[in-house]
């Protein structure tokens, strides 16, 4: 099984390197980029002594003490079976 | 009185910590690695600067899970006196200690030069030996110095003094363009509401003797110092 969580910065906190990156890629031509954000991605491989509710728990419960900051972060898990 | 400089996988600005503190502050100090976790000995811990774990996941995200910062939470919760620098700003913002966050600089650079901050309040016990309104000339270096933190928050920092120190002109003058970082309110350093927890950015460590560039931070560790004599 497993864990994939999306760690985004809330909305309103500054995010400079998306700024830079959308400036590079107006640099690049590309038009119509009205914003760009940064985040970060995990993938936790679980073994299967967990159900999927289970999972999903203790993968939110990572995602909440350790992955994220609440301060400033908000987060979002999928579990794959 | 003995000081503890709190040392993780990754600490740089160690050897400065407990160079200012034999040399300048005159007390006993020893490293605290951070997998100890009896403080019983120390009246105040530096958790110093530099790159704990790499600052792997968020600066400062890992070393709060150090066995040694469990008992940083209760030494602090005791009213014993903690002092975190830079990286130790960073993790006692990670770890509960201090409100609010540390994300990149405003304009994504890594900062290492001198700044000016004015010393917001004397009510501290870091502080009580600089006037309020003070400029300190200060270095910092670092690439998440950037203070971010609710309105709430900001309201409740203002409200009970905790802002500690701002960036500003040479003349004290708070502006934007003095703000190296893009910090909320131009905030380089606050404490907690017991007041007893400092985090700040810049190195006071690194400004205490003029070969460095500067000794205007020698009266907060003075003012630290004057504190644990006082209670001893």
């Amino acid at each position: 099984m497993k864990a994939k969580v999306y760690v985004t910065l809330k909305s309103g906190v500054l995010d400079p390197q998306g700024k830079a990156i959308q400036h590079a890629v107006e640099l690049l031509g590309y038009t119509g980029v009205v914003d760009v954000r940064q985040g970060k991605y995990f993938e936790i491989a679980l073994d299967d002594s967990l159900d999927d509710a289970g999972a999903r728990e203790s993968a939110e419960r990572m995602a909440r003490e350790v992955l994220s900051n609440p301060v400033i972060e908000d987060y979002r898990v999928e579990i794959e079976g | 009185m003995k000081f503890g400089v709190i040392v993780f996988p990754g600490s740089n600005c160690d050897h400065d910590a407990y160079h200012v503190i034999s040399k300048h502050v005159g007390q006993p100090v020893s490293f605290v690695w951070h997998k100890e976790t009896d403080l019983s000995d120390y009246d105040a811990v530096v958790i110093p600067g530099g790159f704990s774990y790499g600052d792997y996941l968020r600066a400062g995200a890992l070393a709060r899970f150090s066995p040694v910062m469990t008992s940083v939470q209760k030494f602090a919760a005791e009213g014993r006196f903690v002092l975190g620098i830079c990286n130790g700003f960073q993790i006692l913002c990670e770890a509960g200690l201090l409100p609010g966050a540390l994300i990149r600089n405003r304009d994504l650079h890594f900062i290492c030069e001198h700044i000016h901050v004015r010393v917001e309040t004397a009510n501290t016990p870091f502080t009580h030996e600089l006037r309020q309104h003070q400029v300190l000339r200060l270095p910092i270096a670092h690439a998440e110095g950037n203070y971010v933190c609710d309105d709430e928050t900001l309201a409740e920092l203002e409200n009970e003094a905790r802002v500690v120190f701002r960036y500003c002109d040479a003349a004290g003058n708070v502006t934007d363009e003095s703000n190296p970082n893009g910090s909320r309110a131009n905030i380089a350093g606050i404490c907690n509401r017991a007041r007893n927890v400092l985090g700040l950015m810049p190195h006071p460590e690194r400004a205490c003797e003029g070969l460095l560039g500067s000794s205007d931070a020698r009266g907060l560790f003075r003012s630290l110092a004057d504190t644990l004599a006082l209670r001893s």
